[in-house]
């Protein structure tokens, strides 16, 4: 493919570390994130966002983990603005204190996204193992006295979902601008979570019609984005809108990824923007490349009439159900190994199994040691 | 927001802002995680919606710059749109 057919990458993604003070279930950072050690300085991460800007990046998201774990983050966020960057924070809110929001706002940052577990105080703090419910409403209320526009996020599955009409009114009642509304993608932490987060199919469709109602409610006061649940669906989403094409990813120690989650993927070696600059990484190195368009596809997708709709869905979720990170995405109903995932849904179906017999892995170092390969 | 007449005074949307983009050829609205590209008449309306200018000052502007008349129409068509979309707000 020449680098003429390739667009910019308009979406710099930096996960500024792994450190985070929340433990949550559904994380989609690396299971073996407590190996890296070594996170990219002050220094590396302005040159990065010069890079990206020169490509023609215009959406950095700044984050982690905890991206106010970095005490240079007022240094990033005031170099990412003065570039011509839409900055994002993506936070889970601890740390967020009114005096850093106001360095924040000083620096120029344009918006925050906040995430919560859930409309209780009891399931919030259980899926992140932490007690942070009362901060979370405090640092909604300092986010909008900063005026930023407020992203509130919750990932949607089995624990909360029924707790949907109560987290849309909480969202609209602390004046937030979107609401997403993430049904769980089943990577990393989640994946090893799968059975006990999986809704059934009544809940989805309970949660989509309240949902409907609270559209119709608040029309344009706050746009509710619900992320559809390809498991159940049945139909495979592109790859972060196309593997290579909009999206640039680095990991706290530098790796550049196409995806958040596209390390996991066997043979095949990502740059990292300490060695290579984001240029030769983004038109040049084979991490990107190889699975860009459709050219590296087999059967099913080869010969599908949607191949240019979905491109194969994710390639991390054929690797992980297929085994092959080249074969259809299994969510699709096309896919030879589709029953991998009807028995996932079908196991939902049938109740999750009790938690005292197939405990919750939070995300923390201690699990992230114990479970990650030794090396 | 009031209903729009052309001495209603638009300006920016909070949340998002107005910019050229090189890369894209064309000026753009970024708001959180994203953005949206404004074809050449559009970018010539909304980068004059500063919030001082009415919008029967901004369409006698255009009209100056673009040697054209009867352009009403279009702008109060356009702004209201994005009024709706919330990519520009009046008193």
């Amino acid at each position: 493919m020449s680098s003429t057919a390739i667009g910019p990458p308009l979406w710099l993604l930096a996960e500024l570390t792994y450190r985070c003070p929340l433990h949550c279930v559904f994380c989609y950072n690396p299971v073996d994130f407590a190996q890296t050690q070594n996170e990219l300085s002050t220094d590396d991460w302005l040159r990065v966002l010069r890079e990206g800007r020169e490509l023609g990046a215009v959406q950095c998201g700044l984050s982690g983990g905890e991206p106010l774990l970095r005490d240079d983050l007022e240094i990033i966020v005031a170099e990412a603005r003065r570039l011509g960057y839409y900055t994002n924070l993506l936070t889970s809110g601890v740390g967020l204190t009114p005096e850093r929001a106001a360095a924040l706002k000083a620096a120029g940052l344009d918006h925050v996204q906040l995430s919560f577990q859930d409309s209780t105080r009891e399931m919030n703090d259980f899926l992140s193992h932490t007690k942070t419910f009362e901060l979370k409403n405090r640092v909604a209320a300092t986010i909008k006295g900063q005026g930023w526009p407020m992203v509130m996020n919750v990932v949607i599955h089995r624990m909360n979902i029924d707790h949907v009409d109560r987290i849309i009114e909480m969202a609209a009642e602390m004046g937030a601008e979107y609401l997403e509304l993430a049904n769980t993608q089943y990577y990393s932490w989640a994946y090893l979570n799968r059975d006990q987060l999986l809704p059934t199919r009544e809940q989805l469709r309970r949660a989509e019609a309240s949902t409907a109602l609270w559209r119709e409610r608040l029309g344009e006061r706050m746009r509710i984005f619900f992320v559809a649940p390809d498991y159940h669906d049945g139909r495979p989403k592109k790859c972060v809108n196309g593997w290579g094409s909009m999206f640039l990813n680095v990991t706290p120690d530098g790796t550049a990824l196409p995806c958040h989650t596209a390390k996991m993927l066997p043979g095949l070696a990502f740059p990292n923007v300490r060695e290579h600059s984001l240029r030769e990484i983004w038109f040049e190195s084979e991490g990107f490349n190889r699975y860009r368009g459709t050219g590296w596809m087999k059967e099913p997708c080869v010969s599908c009439d949607q191949r240019e709709v979905d491109l194969g869905g994710c390639r991390c979720q054929a690797y992980m159900l297929a085994q092959d990170p080249a074969a259809a995405d299994p969510v699709c109903v096309k896919s030879p190994l589709h029953h991998r995932v009807a028995e996932a849904v079908a196991r939902a179906e049938a109740g999750a199994p009790a938690l005292t017999e197939h405990p919750l892995v939070f995300r923390d170092p201690a699990n992230s040691r114990r479970l990650a390969p030794a090396g | 927001m009031t209903a729009l007449t052309s001495s209603s005074q638009p300006r920016i949307g909070p949340g998002f802002r107005l910019q050229w983009e090189a890369a894209q050829d064309c000026h753009v609205l970024l708001y959180p995680e994203g953005m949206v590209k404004l074809n050449g008449s559009a970018g010539h309306i909304i980068q004059r919606c500063d919030g001082e200018r009415s919008v029967a000052a901004i369409v006698a502007d255009l009209e100056q710059a673009f040697s054209a008349q009867g352009l009403e129409g279009d702008v109060l068509a356009f702004v209201r749109m994005a009024g709706e979309k919330r990519w520009l707000v009046w008193a």
